[in-house]
């Protein structure tokens, strides 16, 4: 491969991510006192763990093409659910946690079956589980549930030590594992291979005998999957379940994934650039928050603003180089054995 | 016998038929649905209920039907309603004897404005920046009501003025006023698209802008202004939301109007992929969503499981609109006749 040194410049958009949290990250510690400290780095994790997790599912969404906009109302339905079978059925909270992500994953594959096997658009077939979902969760509860179980009160509770005075809650742990998880997926299985060459060029990917028709179905049961997970964190965040939950996260988690520098047309991205993504939305969050006089509405706003410079910023290099070949960018596809 | 082929042929059959449907559906199972009451003057009854509840979410449908004419999708249209809703609450003020900040007139004009305004926005986006429309519209979806909830100072604005509430809850000639604001929008759009070659435009931009482009069609402009249109249109159905509930509350005006407003141009018969677009069928799209709220309503069912209907009608007509799947639905019905010779 006859590849340029120096950096790439498909990485400039992630590059560009990490140095603006590392600027507002680093402008925060000197504007307030007690801003840098190792907790509130962590915190980071611990009060976006559900978007971390949102995200990982929503990148290889993305990345073969697609959209998924059912995640926020799975999310939903699944502290709704897994509150209910653990405070009004009284089960197992692990049975309920596995019972939760199976209907994650199912919700999730039947979307995946209808978009690839009828050629039905993404967009409507996962709002339409936005829909089904949010629906289901008014069935299960118009109220909310809080969680008293003291199994289940003590899983989310558990404090990871990292550190002197610094810890991570076991949802934060969750989302650290599915982060690294989602990585190596991505960039080491012959699944996230294929999702990136699907994205790049769904005909060349088909042609090379990749198994596309197995591989887009079971995107969005990962996506399924992550939603569940998110929800079942997001349950340890609040201990409740509620039918409001997550009410517009969808749009949440993709200004994520495009903040962390993933391609809405497909075929580039990447899991760690959706993690500073979401980390470029929490501090906004905490930013706003130290400074203390903003209206919390200007959190949006500034999200907003930042979806739409990151979008510039990718027209712009996409512009820069007109050529049809940098549209296929699996990486290290060429070396696959 | 010509008048059936023509309405086989015609996109709008099948919107029609399902409303009709529930329509029969209401007459043997709801009693009384089909009554209309005429008090001091004003027609009563759920079907009037249903065209009067529709209207917002039939405007916001008229501006995507050119939207997605052009292959492009605007989900930034329920954050414009509530900028819209917040405009016009703070220039009216919420004083208590109802006396107005400023004439009610330009108060409503500098809401639909300003969604206009917003709407050129995206336009701006779309068609010179070249973004994708989905993104360009996620943009306003996000900030569109953080910008409500910080124009309204994260309050919700109580309004006491009775004429501004003609906009949503008036009557004239015995019917509510949105339905006579929906029918002037629609026809103004339908004589513009339709007698002009401007719809023919739109319907070439979805189908190939490149192809029009090299005709010299400026595709440029046609998306530009197609996507300020439904700017427009949002601006309008927010004075209408806002003077309906007589308060503008930035977290819940519009909130999930857009997907309402898609789900009724698909069921209308206009595809997602753009190209042939239909007005008419976008209307019937948004009053079978209402029909089908209202039905529900009437049988005592939680409203908000309404949603779970509503996304099994959205995966039936998607599943009837996919090609593969009529295909393989006529592949088995021709094996089950041949196993039964």
């Amino acid at each position: 491969m006859n590849k340029p040194r120096g950096i790439d410049p498909r990485h400039l958009p992630l590059l560009a991510t990490i140095g603006l949290f590392i600027v507002m990250f680093g402008g925060g510690s000197l504007a307030f006192p007690g801003f840098f400290t190792l907790q509130n780095f962590l915190n980071l994790f611990i009060d976006n763990a559900y978007l971390l997790i949102l995200g990982v599912g929503m990148t290889f969404v993305i990345v073969s093409g697609g959209i998924d906009l059912s995640v926020g109302s799975v999310l939903a339905l699944s502290t709704l659910v897994g509150a209910s079978l653990v405070e009004k059925a009284h089960m197992n909270p692990l049975l309920a946690i596995g019972i939760v992500l199976c209907l994650g994953t199912v919700l999730g594959l039947f979307m995946g079956y209808l978009i690839q096997e009828f050629e039905l658009p993404p967009f409507i077939i996962t709002l339409a589980g936005l829909y089904l979902a949010r629906g289901l969760c008014y069935v299960v509860s118009l109220e909310t549930i809080a969680v008293k179980d003291p199994t289940f009160t003590a899983m989310a509770g558990f404090q990871i030590p990292i550190g002197p005075d610094a810890f991570l809650t076991t949802g934060a742990g969750i989302a650290v594992i599915v982060v690294l998880a989602g990585w190596a997926v991505s960039r080491y299985s012959s699944f996230g291979r294929t999702v990136f060459a699907v994205g790049g060029n769904e005909q060349s990917a088909l042609l090379m005998g990749l198994p596309v028709h197995r591989t887009k179905i079971l995107i969005y049961a990962v996506s399924g999957f992550c939603s569940a997970l998110a929800g079942v964190v997001f349950t340890f965040y609040t201990l409740s379940g509620y039918a409001l939950d997550g009410k517009g996260m969808e749009l949440d988690t993709i200004a994520s994934v495009v903040i962390g520098g993933t391609l809405l047309t497909g075929g580039v991205g990447s899991i760690f650039g959706t993690m500073f993504g979401v980390f470029v939305y929490g501090s906004i969050q905490v930013l706003i928050m130290f400074q203390g006089t903003l209206n919390s509405w200007w959190t949006r706003i500034a999200i907003g603003l930042l979806v739409c410079a990151f979008c510039l910023l990718q027209r712009f290099f996409e512009s820069g180089k007109r050529r049809p070949s940098v549209k296929v960018q699996a990486p290290s596809l060429a070396q696959t054995p | 016998m010509q008048f059936f082929l023509t309405l086989k042929r015609s996109k709008l059959v099948w919107p029609l038929v399902a409303l009709a449907c529930l329509l029969l559906f209401n007459l043997f199972f709801t009693p009384n649905f089909f009554r209309l009451e005429m008090k001091e003057g004003h027609l009563y009854g759920n079907l009037i209920d249903i065209l009067k509840n529709s209207s917002p979410i039939m405007l916001l449908a008229i501006g995507l039907t050119l939207v997605i004419a052009t292959r492009g999708i605007d989900i930034s249209v329920g954050s414009v309603v509530a900028i819209s809703a917040g405009v016009v609450a703070v220039l009216i003020g919420g004083d208590f004897a109802g006396v107005p900040n400023m004439p009610i007139f330009a108060a409503m004009a500098a809401a639909v404005a300003v969604a206009t305004l917003a709407g050129m926005w995206n336009g701006l986006l779309v068609s010179r920046v070249g973004m994708q429309p989905i993104i360009a519209t996620l943009i306003l979806f996000v900030a569109g009501r953080g910008i409500a909830m910080v124009l309204t100072n994260a309050q919700i604005i109580w309004l006491y003025n009775k004429e501004f509430f003609f906009v949503g809850s008036g009557y004239w000639l015995g019917l509510p006023f949105p339905i006579f604001l929906v029918a002037a929008v629609l026809a103004v759009t339908a004589v513009v698209t339709r007698r002009t070659s401007i719809g023919l435009f739109i319907e070439a931009v979805g189908i190939n802008p490149k192809a029009t482009r090299f005709s010299g069609i400026n595709a440029k402009n046609i998306l530009f202004w197609v996507y300020a249109f439904s700017g427009f249109c949002a601006g309008i159905a927010g004075l209408i939301v806002c003077a309906n509930v007589k308060s503008a509350d930035g977290n819940n005006a519009g909130n999930l109007f857009e997907l309402d407003a898609i789900l009724a141009v698909v069921l209308g018969g206009t595809s997602l992929n753009g190209g042939k677009f239909s007005l008419v069928g976008s209307i019937i799209g948004a009053l079978i969503i209402q029909t089908l709220t209202t039905t529900i309503y009437a049988f005592n069912i939680a409203p908000e499981i309404s949603q779970v209907v509503k996304a099994m009608v959205v995966y039936a007509v998607s599943l009837l609109q996919s090609p593969k799947f009529r295909a393989r639905m006529a592949g088995l019905w021709v094996r089950k006749a041949v196993v039964h010779e």
